[in-house]
Formats: structure tokens, C-alpha cells, sequence
């Protein structure tokens, strides 16, 4: 089993703040982190490796310091991982992002044959979720979204069981590998990492290639040339009116909120 | 590994498209309440743009639900019927949606923001190679340009951004429910249907459905008609109590926003917002929130909403129908007295109906 | 089978680090164990980065590092309930380099520095707790952390695993701290615009300044407060003996807001938005406080020897000195190959011959004359303070009048004996 798993890095949005003037983000205090739902994403490569052996590479697109989320991986439990960065790739949407990265992929399939894709269910600095079924379509695989538990991987027939988070329930469902999966948080819990995984994250260093290291690229599908979506204008929406203010001591403003329950009495029904 | 399929849909860069298009959800033969809200949000785009509003149906035995999707606003319903439609899967259904795209060409294509929608929309927009705007909120045409403006809250911030698709069509979006505001059903209405069909057969498909379990014991926050959201402002962990104590009491939902999740003090099924669940209850308590603009898309369309508030300037004053500027801390512990002695007074229990 | 490294440093503060970039710069294989989730997301210090001991370990470090402003001018504030007095020196010549020293922002600065350490070859582990010391036939010879297979060996292991070293601890070389060995520092990051800091500060574009507050500031406590000015901030902090604040029956918090609201200092901060709230313990033991420092395949730095000039508020100087030193110290063991106390011992005379020792023993009885002694702070400010009200104030009489009313008062307030034997002990405790 060869399992790649696709990882961004994202400014933590725990620690960032909002400048409330300008209403930018504030990012001297925000530090990159791997995307969470990526950590659950290698978590889970893991743990298939654990049971079905194997190998796990991490593959990401991102500035040069985006080795960090890479080592982060590999402190998870990741064989070894990838980061590709140019200039080229910078302003991408996520069209352009899934193009760069399936090409990635081709080159890292080359070297050896990919089984499994794993992505996190999307990340948490744009929410978009669509880079992953993306690269699923241009590698022509099937993407299997929003994962909560990977049933059973059958590594003759080379099919996999899943269980998929759908409206009010689940679907168990079955596919052929190599297929793409995107994972929600609750696949897992991240182990804490052994120290011998620590130790080899800390002396590892990513294979880093740029677009020229990667094959048949066409340049006009990367990065702001290659996004068809751009942001028009950035707004504080109209501030609504408001309501009405209760006033009064915390003793008439609770009375008056039972008030307004009384007046919708029929959401509850007193026996 | 790469298909090649990525460069197909360029070329021309189809800005001749016309017709506004919802992608129509149905599951099991039912149609997703989110479809019909983009009917509603999709015939205003038309009309200013002077063009059909179309529906897009897929499924197996499902040409009987044409009509109900003209009279929540369609003027034609694209319907494609097919056994291996019976369940959703990317692959048949993408090549369904690819087909008719590739057929009618569509100026502006909208998705419900479900599991299923976001799957079938970004599989399509790779293959239209077309731009495509996740979990939007707000919708509006520029009408000279025929530019979708497709708003939706910026990273963290409490700003909106607008994503624009000026050179490829269609225009693709996937749109948040319970935000925009489906028609009444008018079954007056009048439409045209297009049937399509596609050739697929099941033996060629890689992926099969061998289940589909409800989860019904877990009841679902967006079906709460109280709900009690808490922020960071209560403080710690226990002073939450007070949040979930009244929505016991009130036989109500527990929502936290981000922040709160975040801290673990409530599970990511309980977040509301953005990133979380969006809900339109009756009522609904806000406490101890700011509302930054990623928690209010996802409550603001509630009927009535409580807040409560240390800071006279929080922005969730001005969504709430009801505003108390004080401490959550102080005027909780009143509020849950006198609702036992409003109610349990009575000698009974307060179920929920 | 665990690893092996020729030194392993418990901790990425300034010690830790100075001491593990000396090593790995020497060419030795060093693991370096952090518990935060990053170098310096636990650390805290009032904000001065003082320029020759870090100048030391990496030469014109000002040129890369994250440093705030280089500090032009400093106030030292003897301040009652409504006035202050004020003494100083601004010098143009600490505004070119070499500089005099530096406001830095913990967080970035140590960041940056065990960077440079990373750069030098250490392996650096974050978010790992060392639990305990491995001792074998009576040696140190490793640590044990908190994670799966968290063994890890090492020829010399170096605590710099702060003030409350749980380590050194375990190896009975520190006992548990009297409160009035340690000090509680409370501080706070204030957001303020460049301008509003320049025109406050009386600062020109890239200048700093300190302020140290005795008197009114600790209400009379043992300690001092300070504000610091960062580029486009202001730490504001006030720290006091635990055993002060135990005899006060005071928050450290309630010192604090005491401070941001006193009139002297509400108008610099004012407008201002706090970003950060951290409360930090300090080793304000000096000399008599400093543990065992080398053991058998050992050596402990920085806080964790509670290596602090109450007094003069110097940290993080000694801590990457005496880093320093512990590197050298193991780089000579490397050679020799041997790595029990009598080779190690080599770094606690290191020590005691430097400049941090030193200064130790010369404040040694500092703390304690002013602890026992607190009309020093409570009783000489606000004298101090009336004092100067009375020589500034015009109102007709002659300077050497009021020079001759200031004396009467004072010796009447306190009484002449006692205020020349409180003036000696003063003296004798600084000297």
C-alpha cells in the first residue's frame, strides 16, 4: 500500500485575531499550523499502514516554510512527504490548487504507484472542501467525501469498504482503489506521537520540487492565471437594525424573557 | 494517472452560456429543503437577467418531482432518469450534470451546501474547468456584465468577501441552507420539461452504495425549535452548566459557536455557524457571543433571537430581537430560577412539544 | 533501542538555547526538548534582551533577530500615590550599534533563536515533557519524556527547564522554594499605535524606552513594576515576592490594575488594547538561593539555577552566559571523554568566577534588607516625593530654606538615627 496524504498549512485560527478597525486578520500573532482536519487525515493513513502495512507520503503546496506542516507529518507517522512551491503556484483557487498538486501526484505515482489518496474534508482557513474531489476528477478516481470510518481495505480484490457522513445518517459504501478520500474530524483521535517519531521529524528534510521537477505542466492552469474565481471586494455587511433592549435590573430582564416564552407557549407544552 | 479531462472543458470560454441552474437534491425521492430555497434565491438571479430558471433532477423514477420543482419557481426542470441514479454517487451523477452543462450551457449554476452538493459541484467545476464558490450566503447578479457575485464570510474575519467568475461559465456556487428563502409552492405554475438520457451501465461503476442508515436517535440541532448557543463569554467550562441547565429546562438544543468547540467545552456536532451547523428556530438564545459575522450566517435567520451580552456594542445586538447588555453569569442563574418558578410552579413538567 | 546524543538540553529559553547552539556550533550531536508548543510560547520576561551575553553567542545578532527597539533611554520612576520623581539617562549612543540593549517580544525573539539554533544542527522537539532524569550507578545518563518510547540517552543532559526545575528537583539538587525566594511577575502586552508610543515616550522612529517604578507601584510591596516599549506595544508589568504579597494579602492581578490605572502611568497606556495576560514565577533568590549546578553526567542553567539579580532585574544575560559557559564546559568533557563531576565542575567555577556570581554575592543580602526593612519602599518614596514637591514648588522661599524644611522633615518622620542606620543598611545591601 502506497498512501499520499494531501496537507495545507493554515494560520491558526485559535490564536488569530481581527484587527476591528480594518477588520483584517491580525496574523503577527498567528502561527502556521498543519490544517487539523489534515492531521486526522494522516492520522488515518496510519492507521491503515498499521493494519495493512505500507508506506505514507505527505504531499503539500504551500510557501517554502510549509516544510514544517510536512515534519509535523512525519512526526504522525509519515514515511516521507513533498512540498511543492513556486512562484507560480502563488494566487491559486482551488481549480488551479487541484491541477498543481494532481501533477504533483503523477510524478509521485511514477516513482511508486499510488493506492490511496487521503485528504482532510477541507481546510479551515477558506472551508472550501473541493480541492480533494478536484484532484480526485483530474487523476479520474473516485473521490469518496466527508469519511468516517474506513471499514475494510482488501488488498487482493483491491476494494475498500467506507462509511460517508450524509444528511441525518451514513452510507457504508464500496470502491475500487486507488480512490480519493476526504475525512471529517471524527475519524480518529491524532495518537501522541512516539519520541523516535519526534526525532526523525526533527532531522527530516522534505523532498522540495518546484514546476520545473514536474511533467506536463501546462502554466497557464497554475496559480492567479490559472483561477477562474477571484475576490471582487471584501464588505462589512449593512448592520442590521436591532432589536429592542430590555432594561432594568438582571431580576426584570429575566422577567421579561419569560415573558416572551409565555407568549410562545405553544413550543412548550406544560403538563 | 492524470485523465486529461481537465483541459476539455476550456477552449472557448462559453460566455454566450445563458439560464440560471439549481442543482435539485433528492434523496430517496424527497426533495432537500436546501433545493428549494436556491428555486426561491435562483428565480430572482433569472428574472434580473431576463432568463429561465432551470432545475436539475437526477435520480431513478423521479420525473413526478418535475413538477413540484416548477411550482417552487422553475420555468424548465432538466431530468435525468436512470437505475444506477437510484443512489448518489459521484460518478454517475457527475456525468449526469456534465452531460446537460456540456449540452445547455447554463450561465450560473447553483448547489446546495450538503455533503452530496459540494461532492457533485466540485467534481463538475474540475471538469468545466470553471471557477466554483464554496458555502456562500449571499447571492446577487451584476446584470450588465451577467457577473454572479457569490458573497461569503471572509477567513475568521467579520467581513464579507465577494468571488467573482468573470471569464468561464457556468458561474458555479454552493450555497449554505437555510439562508436564502424558498417561494411559497404555487401549483399555478407552469414549465417546460427536458429529459436526458444517460449511458451508463451498472457493471461500469467502481463505486456501490451497500447501505444508507438514518441516524435517528441523534436528533438534529437544525430541528430544534429553542435553541441556547453559548460563547467564549461564559467564561470556563462550568459556567457553561447554566447553558445546557436552561436548555434542559426549555427542552432545547445546545449550540456553541466556534470558539467554544474549539476549547472542547462542546462537540463539533453542537458548533454553530460557518463552519457548523446553520439553524432557524423559534427561539433563539444567544449568550455571551459577540457575533463575529462566521456564527451569525449560521443563526441569524432565526425568529426570535435572545441575546445576552456584557458589551452594549457586540454585533449580535444587531440581529437579535430581543438585546440585554449585562453579564450572562449574573442574569442566567435569575433567569433559570424563575423559569422553574414560572413553570414547575404549575405542578407539571415542561416537556417539549 | 533508545538514541544516544552527546548532550541532550531540557528546555528552549534563552539558557537552554545559548547552550545548545554552543554545543551543536562545536560540532556535538544535541537534542533539545521543549514543552511548549513552540520556543517561547511559555516564556516571559519583562522585555529586555541585554546585547553583550547575547552578542557572545552570536555576534551582530541584532542585524537578523526580532528585536522591538533598541533601548535609548532609561527612567527609573521613585513614585508616590499623585507625583513621581524621576531619574534617567537617555544616551543618542545606544540608538547606533553596538547598542546597549534591546525590547524584544519573547515569543518571536525565542523563536528566532532556537532557530538559529536548528541552523547549527541541534534537534529541536517541541511539545515534549521531560519527566525525569535517567540515573544509572549514581549518573546522569538521559531523561525519560512523556511519549511512547520517550527514552533518550545522553554522555552530559542540561536542565534549563526553568525557575521550578521538576528535574533538578527529582534530583535533589533544588529544595522546594521559600516564597521569599521567588518572585510572582505579572504582565501585560498593550496594543499601541507607533505614534502615540514616539509621542508618549518622547521617543524619535526606531528608539526605546524602560521605565522601572519603585514606591507606589508594588504599594509598598518588596518589587518593582515596569513598562517597556515594543514597536508597536507596551509591556506593562509588576512583579513582588510571593511572600510580600502573602503578607499584603494581594492578587497579583490587583497589582496590576492598580498600575494601569495609576495616574502616573494611565496617560502612556491609555486608548491602549491588551493583547497578551501572562503570569510568570521568577527566582529572586540571588546568591543564597543558587542550587547544586553540576552533578555526574549533569549541569543545570538559566532560571533553573536561579541565576537572577533581583536588584538590577537581570535574567536572560545570565542565562545565556551561564549557557554558554555549561557548553564549553561539555565541549572540553567531549575531549577529554570524561563526563562525571570532576570534569563538569570545570562550568560551576566558570560560574563563580564570572560577572553572574559575582553580582550575586554582592546583592546577596538585598532581598531580605529590603523585605525586613519595608520603610524602604513604604515609608523614603513618598518622603522622597514630598521632598521634591517642596524644592519645585514656587511659593517664595529661599532653595536653602526649603533644603533646611526638607531635612527637619524628614529626620522628624522617621527620626535621625533611625534614618542614617536605614540609609547604611541601604547602602551596605547595594554597595
Amino acid at each position: 500500500m502506497h498512501i499520499v496524504v494531501c496537507v495545507k498549512q493554515v494560520p491558526d485560527t485559535k490564536i488569530i485575531k481581527i484587527n476591528p478597525k480594518t477588520n483584517t486578520l491580525d496574523r503577527r500573532s498567528a502561527p502556521a499550523i498543519l490544517n487539523p482536519y489534515d492531521a486526522h487525515a494522516v492520522q488515518t493513513a496510519v492507521s491503515i499502514k498499521e493494519a495493512a502495512g505500507g508506506e505514507i507520503s505527505v504531499l503539500s503546496m504551500g510557501p517554502p516554510q510549509a516544510v514544517d506542516i510536512i515534519k509535523k507529518s512525519v512526526e504522525i507517522g509519515a514515511d516521507r512527504g513533498y512540498l511543492i512551491t513556486d512562484r507560480a503556484f502563488a494566487g491559486a483557487d482551488t481549480l488551479a490548487t487541484s491541477y498543481a498538486l494532481s501533477k504533483a501526484l503523477d510524478r509521485i505515482s511514477k516513482e511508486k504507484p499510488i493506492d490511496l489518496i487521503i485528504c482532510g474534508k477541507h481546510a479551515i482557513d477558506g472551508d472550501t472542501g473541493q480541492v480533494g474531489p478536484g484532484i480526485a476528477r483530474r487523476l479520474d478516481i473516485p473521490p469518496v467525501t466527508n469519511v468516517i470510518e474506513v471499514s475494510d481495505i482488501n488488498k487482493d480484490t483491491r476494494r475498500v469498504k467506507i462509511k460517508r457522513k450524509i444528511i441525518n445518517g451514513y452510507e457504508l459504501i464500496e470502491t475500487e482503489m486507488p480512490c480519493l478520500l476526504t475525512v471529517e474530524k471524527e475519524i480518529n483521535d491524532i495518537a501522541y506521537s512516539p519520541l523516535p517519531n519526534m526525532i526523525k521529524a526533527a532531522r527530516y528534510t522534505p523532498i522540495i520540487w518546484a514546476v520545473s521537477d514536474l511533467e506536463d505542466v501546462d502554466r497557464t492552469q497554475l496559480g492567479l492565471k490559472g483561477s477562474p474565481t477571484i475576490v471582487g471586494k471584501m464588505f462589512t455587511p449593512p448592520k442590521p437594525e436591532g432589536g429592542h433592549m430590555l432594561d432594568g435590573n438582571a431580576d426584570d430582564q429575566a422577567k421579561q424573557i419569560i415573558d416572551i416564552l409565555l407568549q410562545n407557549k405553544e413550543l412548550f407544552s406544560v403538563n | 494517472m492524470s485523465n486529461g479531462k481537465s483541459q476539455e472543458g476550456r477552449g472557448p470560454l462559453m460566455l454566450d452560456n445563458r439560464g440560471v441552474w439549481v442543482y435539485v437534491e433528492q434523496n430517496e425521492g424527497v426533495i432537500e429543503g436546501v433545493s428549494l430555497e436556491l428555486l426561491g434565491a435562483g428565480r430572482k438571479l433569472a428574472d434580473k437577467l431576463e432568463v429561465p430558471l432551470a432545475g436539475i433532477l437526477l435520480g431513478d423514477n423521479v420525473r413526478e418531482l418535475a413538477e413540484e420543482i416548477i411550482f417552487y419557481g422553475a420555468d424548465e426542470v432538466y431530468v435525468v432518469e436512470s437505475p444506477v441514479l437510484k443512489q448518489y454517487r459521484t460518478e454517475s451523477y457527475m456525468k449526469g450534470v456534465i452531460l446537460l452543462a456540456e449540452k445547455y450551457k447554463p450561465e450560473i449554476f447553483l448547489y446546495g451546501a450538503t455533503p452530496n452538493g459540494k461532492d457533485v459541484a466540485s467534481a463538475v467545476a474540475t471538469d468545466l474547468s470553471t471557477g466554483l464558490t464554496a458555502d456562500t450566503t449571499m447571492l446577487d447578479v451584476e446584470v450588465e456584465k451577467r457577473l454572479l457575485e457569490a458573497s461569503r464570510p471572509a477567513f475568521g474575519g467579520n467581513i464579507m468577501a465577494t468571488i467573482l467568475c468573470k471569464k468561464h461559465r457556468p458561474q458555479m456556487a454552493t450555497v449554505r441552507p437555510k439562508v436564502m428563502k424558498a417561494l411559497e409552492r404555487d401549483t399555478a405554475r407552469t414549465g417546460r420539461v427536458i429529459e436526458e438520457s444517460l449511458e451508463i451501465r451498472e457493471e461500469d461503476m467502481r463505486t456501490k452504495v451497500l447501505e444508507i442508515v438514518k441516524d435517528v436517535t441523534k436528533k438534529s440541532l437544525a430541528d430544534a425549535h429553542i435553541i441556547v448557543c453559548g460563547g467564549k463569554g461564559m467564561g470556563d467550562e462550568r459556567n457553561f452548566g447554566l447553558i445546557h441547565e436552561l436548555a434542559g429546562l426549555l427542552g432545547a438544543g445546545v449550540g456553541g459557536t466556534r470558539d467554544v468547540v474549539e476549547a472542547g467545552w462542546l462537540s463539533h456536532d453542537h458548533q454553530i455557524g460557518q463552519t457548523g451547523e446553520t439553524v432557524t428556530p423559534k427561539i433563539y438564545f444567544a449568550i455571551g457571543i459577540s457575533g463575529a459575522i462566521q456564527h451569525l450566517v449560521g443563526m441569524k435567520n432565526s425568529e426570535i433571537i435572545i441575546a445576552i451580552n456584557k458589551d452594549p456594542n457586540a454585533p449580535i445586538f444587531g440581529v437579535s430581537t430581543y438585546g440585554i447588555v449585562g453579564d450572562a453569569l449574573e442574569v442566567l442563574p435569575i433567569l433559570i430560577k424563575q423559569f422553574k418558578e414560572a413553570f414547575h410552579e404549575k405542578g407539571g413538567e415542561v416537556t417539549h412539544a | 533501542m533508545p538514541e544516544k546524543f552527546d548532550v541532550i538540553v531540557v528546555g528552549a529559553g534563552p539558557a537552554g538555547t545559548s547552550c545548545a547552539y554552543t554545543c551543536a556550533k562545536n560540532g556535538l550531536k544535541v537534542l533539545q526538548i521543549e514543552r511548549g508548543e513552540y520556543p517561547g510560547s511559555k516564556n516571559v520576561m519583562g522585555g529586555v534582551l541585554y546585547r553583550k551575553q547575547m552578542e557572545e553567542v552570536i555576534p551582530e545578532f541584532w542585524k537578523e533577530a526580532p528585536l522591538e527597539r533598541p533601548v535609548i533611554e532609561q527612567r527609573i520612576w521613585m513614585m508616590d500615590k499623585e507625583s513621581t520623581v524621576t531619574f534617567g539617562y537617555k544616551g543618542l549612543e545606544w540608538a547606533q550599534e553596538p547598542y546597549n540593549n534591546f525590547t524584544v517580544l519573547r515569543a518571536k525573539f525565542d523563536q528566532w533563536f532556537a532557530g538559529k539554533g536548528v541552523e547549527a544542527g541541534v534537534l529541536l522537539i517541541n511539545e515534549t515533557v521531560a519527566n525525569e532524569c535517567i540515573v544509572e550507578d549514581g549518573k546522569v545518563v538521559g531523561i525519560r519524556t512523556d511519549r511512547p518510547d520517550g527514552d533518550v540517552y545522553a554522555d552530559v543532559t542540561v536542565l534549563a527547564d526553568g525557575v521550578n526545575s521538576l528535574l533538578g528537583k527529582q534530583l535533589g539538587f533544588h529544595k522546594e522554594f521559600r516564597p521569599d525566594e521567588v518572585a510572582l511577575t505579572v504582565m501585560e502586552v498593550i496594543n499601541l499605535s507607533k505614534d502615540k508610543i514616539n509621542e508618549r515616550f518622547n521617543l524619535s522612529e526606531n528608539q526605546g524606552c524602560t521605565i522601572e517604578i519603585f514606591g507606589d507601584s508594588t504599594k509598598g510591596n518588596l518589587g518593582t513594576a515596569f513598562i517597556y516599549t515594543n514597536k508597536e506595544s507596551v509591556n506593562i508589568g509588576v512583579g513582588t515576592t510571593l511572600s510580600s504579597m502573602i503578607k499584603a494579602r494581594m492578587k497579583p492581578y490587583d497589582l496590576l490594575d492598580y498600575l494601569k490605572t495609576h495616574p502616573m502611568v494611565k496617560p502612556l497606556i491609555e486608548g491602549g488594547e491588551a493583547a497578551e495576560y501572562l503570569a510568570h514565577l521568577i527566582p529572586e533568590g540571588g546568591y543564597h538561593s543558587v542550587p547544586k549546578v553540576a552533578g555526574n553526567g549533569v549541569l543545570v542553567v538559566g532560571d533553573a539555577a536561579q541565576l537572577v539579580n533581583a536588584i538590577h532585574r537581570e535574567g536572560s544575560n545570565m542565562a545565556m552566559a551561564s549557557g554558554k559557559m555549561a557548553a564549553e564546559t561539555i565541549v572540553e568533557a567531549k575531549k577529554k571523554g570524561d563526563f562525571s563531576l570532576d570534569t563538569l565542575k570545570e562550568y560551576k567555577d566558570k560560574l563563580y568566577n564570572s560577572f553572574i556570581i559575582k553580582d550575586l554575592k554582592k546583592y546577596k543580602d538585598a532581598t531580605h534588607t529590603f523585605e525586613n526593612n519595608p520603610q524602604f519602599l513604604r515609608d523614603y518614596v513618598p518622603m522622597l516625593n514630598r521632598a521634591a514637591s517642596k524644592f519645585f514648588t514656587v511659593d517664595g522661599t529661599s532653595k536653602k530654606d526649603k533644603q533646611k524644611q526638607i531635612i527637619k522633615t524628614m529626620t522628624s518622620e522617621r527620626g535621625t538615627i533611625k534614618l542614617i542606620k536605614d540609609v547604611y543598611k541601604a547602602w551596605k545591601a547595594v554597595k
